[in-house]
């Protein structure tokens, strides 16, 4: 029981030049079976062109209740957006 | 369904008046159609009845492997068997992300494999019928990965994010396993009379078993309306029932196949099929254990779990052995 498989996050790189993106966990006794076991799981259908596995144990995440001093800051800075800006027609694009 | 009868919290949902700020707080989030996260505060009630369905819907998937499983060397084709095996890997792989999702909400693995082992944890009923022919086969595609596909369809919309994720990852697969299937009882019925036949009577024993899949009526159910408060299960029973009639009564009728209930009628009035009463004693029989394979395919399981206990020990005293190799030599 407490001899249980540890788990792992998997990232797949798809086809088309993208980052790795998170596809859900699996257990398996070491990163290598881990990719071995990813191949099956969420590849089956030629998702991927590259897979990273990361023990869950290591890692960091922000706690959800900080998410209001972590993210709101950036809400009022609207000037940090291209259609702040009012750009006259005759400039043409920009 | 995949999870039939999930009970939940056994009261009816808590008005907003009711509810304590968090509480009022979650409501809120879950009425906007905001995504529930692992991390974030939930009632308990609404983690325990998620752990119920999702590991009830992970046992469905993998028990599922079994009836099928079962025709994997007598296919008669190559190609059948290759697909066949294809189907039958996905059916593991949507166990495991359907685990995985679950142990987001703080179960571990063994513990959700013991509580199917020791029966606390329920699987679908219509795996415990049998699969005497070919055609079952092709009828459990067509049917059975019908009948949970209008399921689950609905269910990427659950509240959760790690169940909708995964719902929305399985959906996109599994409309292969509906077509082969129909695929199969097309052959059959453009084949011999025999074929026909074992076609027609493949049909005659899947369709009442997977009617009963979505579960008795639950217009009705505390359980039901809380699910659907807290848009754990946004469509009720009937209507997903209903749903699943009014798809595949034309598309027997495409192929020469007859629905076996005399009942079974189109009705202009209310722009849906009229079908006839579902035995449910049947379906409570099945679900206590008295299916015809109940005990069949709980042994397969213990067997499965016992046979790979020193694979599974074996290769975390490997994997051990090597990372402190590791550390030694660092």
């Amino acid at each position: 029981m407490s001899n249980e498989w540890p788990l792992w996050e998997v990232f797949i790189r798809g086809q088309h030049g993208l980052a790795h993106r998170h596809v859900g966990s699996l257990h398996a006794p070491d990163a290598e079976m881990a990719i071995n076991n990813a191949r099956d799981v969420y590849t089956r259908r030629n998702e991927g062109v590259s897979i990273w596995v990361v023990k869950a144990s290591d890692i960091s995440a922000s706690a959800p209740s900080d998410k209001g001093p972590l993210f709101e800051p950036s809400n009022s800075k609207i000037y940090r957006h291209p259609t702040f800006y009012d750009i006259p027609e005759e400039v043409g694009h920009m | 369904m995949y999870a039939q009868m999930v009970k939940s919290t056994g009261e009816r949902p808590k008005t907003l008046d009711e509810m304590t700020p968090e509480e009022r707080a979650f409501q809120t989030r879950i009425d906007a159609d905001i995504k529930i996260e692992p991390k974030e505060w939930m009632p308990e009630g609404y983690r325990k009845t998620l752990i119920r369905q999702i590991s009830q819907h992970a046992h469905s998937e993998v028990v599922g492997q079994l009836p099928e499983g079962n025709w994997i060397n007598r296919a008669p084709t190559l190609d059948r068997k290759a697909i066949l095996i294809a189907k039958v890997q996905d059916e593991a792989g949507h166990g495991l992300y359907l685990y995985c999702a679950a142990e987001t909400l703080g179960v571990s693995r063994d513990e959700l494999i013991q509580q199917l082992l020791t029966g606390k944890a329920k699987y679908s009923s219509i795996f415990n019928y049998p699969s005497l022919t070919w055609a079952d086969i092709g009828a459990i595609g067509w049917l059975v990965d019908g009948a949970a596909i209008m399921n689950q369809v609905q269910l990427q919309r659950c509240s959760y994010g790690p169940y909708s994720r995964a719902m929305i990852r399985i959906c996109k697969e599994e409309s292969f396993h509906q077509r082969q299937g129909y695929d199969i009882m097309m052959a059959l019925m453009r084949g011999s009379p025999e074929q026909q036949e074992m076609a027609q009577d493949a049909l005659n024993r899947w369709w009442w078993p997977s009617l009963m899949m979505f579960g008795p009526s639950d217009a009705d159910s505390v359980h039901s309306a809380q699910s659907m408060a807290w848009k754990i299960k946004p469509v009720g029973n009937d209507e997903l029932r209903q749903r699943f009639v009014d798809q595949t009564v034309p598309q027997a009728e495409f192929i020469g196949l007859k629905v076996p209930d005399p009942e079974v009628k189109w009705n202009e009035e209310r722009g849906h099929y009229d079908f006839g009463e579902i035995d449910w004693e049947e379906f409570y029989r099945v679900l206590k254990g008295e299916g015809p394979c109940n005990r069949e395919r709980m042994a397969a399981r213990q067997k499965a779990w016992d046979d790979g206990e020193w694979f599974r020990e074996g290769l975390m005293a490997h994997s051990k052995k090597r990372a402190a190799k590791k550390l030694a030599a660092e």
